[in-house]
């Protein structure tokens, strides 16, 4: 099945094979990824400063461009660029020239002309980051803030950040990844990346009309039930249901999935004792999680959010840094 | 492979001086501050000679750095650690090699992150010349020359020796 990833990833990487964009987990290697969480690792300390900030960036401009709401990833985003010293620009789509008929590309084309350094994306349509990527100026680095059902790769980096945090080593872990696949670039870069880094098992867990098709082929165990897919694992992450994304009856009710899938204390405890609850958030209590699991002694929810920062520190300097390095080639050669 | 300097006679050297200078300066007790790597390296050597107790700071320079536009990030940063408070209190910051002065300026920005300090007392082992910036030790344990397509690296952390490096090519 060929992927649009098989086109992007040399894309997001210079020609010393350093990141210069971030656009997708797949096509990097393990070296990427642990590079990326080695380097999340320094900005947590820089996070519990008292002056929280470092001048990195001082003196790049960060545009996030967000085509689809977001409160979670955009002030994320905001905050780690304004933590490394970068001027921000939140440019809502909604209300800015491209709703008065302005296209997506003479827009990129002007804030290129105001001399912005990085766009962060985040748009309803895969591949959408991928076409920036492709049309932007050597001077602008994308990082993907989520596309379409495609890939939410900072995402899945926090989550990897916040799983070495408190296991240690991927190598022996079973990981389930419950609820809503169907809709969730979460899981797809989270599938990509469990798998990279060398957990023992991905599995996921969902009824069949929230699986998308050929599951099989993403490097998955399969499970319907969470009896069975729960047992003994190290780490369970949540999905959000993607309500609003869904079309026709995937369920018969919300009630009833909470029944089936929801986690609860009672299902928890098919795990191991010392199992991580994860969920990317934004939570639905009652309908994917129970409350009691989400602010238990085991859920790392919070610890999520604060990881996200550290992560989008990571990224974003290194894609300059992967920037810079190619500008400088450039100019060696010409 | 031999050191280009006896680093035992230079750290025993630099605690003697640098214990006259906290004694000339009224400074007790103040917060040992080395410089990833090899400034940590050193900074340990220093305190165990001294005999101070404590654990001893260390800062990665590399989010300070003002050469990022130019080369980009170091991939190996480590977390820096100041596991004291360093607001109000005497510090001595400690590298193995001060040359163009740059990267003490980073380590004085980040500093003042953490906090302001009472005193910064600045400590090198090896001083090469070839200053870029107004920035000059007030300890230093030895003192070279070096022609401009030489360098030295401080290997360690048990033992500590310098090895002089010639620069081959552009690079």
């Amino acid at each position: 099945m060929p992927s649009i990833d098989d086109e992007l990833s040399p894309l997001q990487l210079n020609r010393f094979q350093h990141l210069r964009h971030f656009l997708t987990i797949e096509g990097l290697s393990r070296k990427h990824l642990t590079d990326i969480l080695d380097t999340a690792d320094t900005f947590i300390e820089v996070g519990s400063r008292s002056i929280k900030k470092v001048p990195l960036l001082r003196g790049k401009t960060v545009a996030n461009l967000f085509f689809e709401a977001s409160t979670r990833t955009r002030t994320t985003f905001e905050l780690a660029a304004k933590r490394l010293s970068a001027d921000v620009l939140n440019i809502n789509i909604t209300t800015s020239a491209t709703s008065k008929g302005e296209s997506l590309s003479d827009m990129l084309r002007n804030l290129e002309a105001m001399a912005v350094d990085m766009f962060v994306v985040r748009h309803a349509q895969s591949g959408a980051p991928h076409f920036i990527a492709k049309s932007v100026t050597p001077r602008v680095s994308v990082i993907n803030a989520g596309d379409g059902r495609h890939a939410h790769p900072t995402q899945a980096m926090l989550d990897m950040l916040t799983i070495r945090q408190h296991k240690h080593k991927f190598e022996g872990l079973k990981v389930a990844i419950v609820g809503d696949i169907l809709h969730s670039r979460v899981a797809r870069s989270q599938i990509q990346a469990l798998n990279l880094l060398g957990a023992e098992e991905v599995r996921v867990i969902a009824p069949d009309t929230l699986l998308p098709p050929y599951v099989d082929q993403f490097g998955v165990k399969v499970f319907s039930s969470m009896k069975e897919g729960m047992r003994d694992v190290d780490v369970v992450i949540m999905l959000r249901l993607q309500k609003e994304r869904m079309e026709g009856a995937l369920l018969p009710s919300e009630q009833e999935f909470f029944r089936l899938y929801g986690l609860s204390q009672d299902k928890l405890a098919l795990a191991k004792p010392d199992a991580i609850v994860m969920h990317p958030g934004p939570i639905n209590r009652g309908v994917e999680i129970e409350s009691a699991v989400a602010d238990g002694p085991q859920s790392v929810i919070l610890n999520q959010v604060t990881n996200g920062i550290a992560v989008r520190m990571a990224v974003m300097s290194m894609a300059m840094s992967g920037q810079i390095a190619e500008l400088t080639a450039d100019e060696e050669v010409a | 492979m031999t050191s280009l300097i006896d680093v035992d006679a230079a750290m025993r050297d630099m605690v003697e001086k640098l214990k006259l200078l906290c004694a000339e300066r009224n400074i007790d007790k103040p917060a040992l501050v080395g410089i990833h790597t090899g400034g940590v390296w050193v900074a340990r050597r220093l305190q165990s000679l001294l005999g101070w107790d404590g654990p001893v700071g260390e800062l990665d320079i590399s989010f300070y750095r003002d050469d990022f536009t130019r080369i980009g990030l170091n991939p190996k940063v480590k977390a820096s650690s100041l596991p004291f408070e360093t607001e109000g209190r005497d510090v001595v910051l400690v590298d193995d090699v001060i040359m163009s002065g740059r990267t003490i300026r980073a380590a004085m920005n980040e500093l003042f992150d953490f906090g302001r300090p009472a005193s910064i007392l600045l400590v090198a082992l090896m001083d090469v010349g070839g200053r870029d910036l107004p920035i000059q030790p007030d300890v230093v344990g030895a003192s070279r020359r070096l022609e401009s397509n030489q360098r030295v690296k401080l290997l360690g952390p048990d033992p500590l020796a310098v090895e002089l490096r010639e620069k081959t090519g552009s690079s």
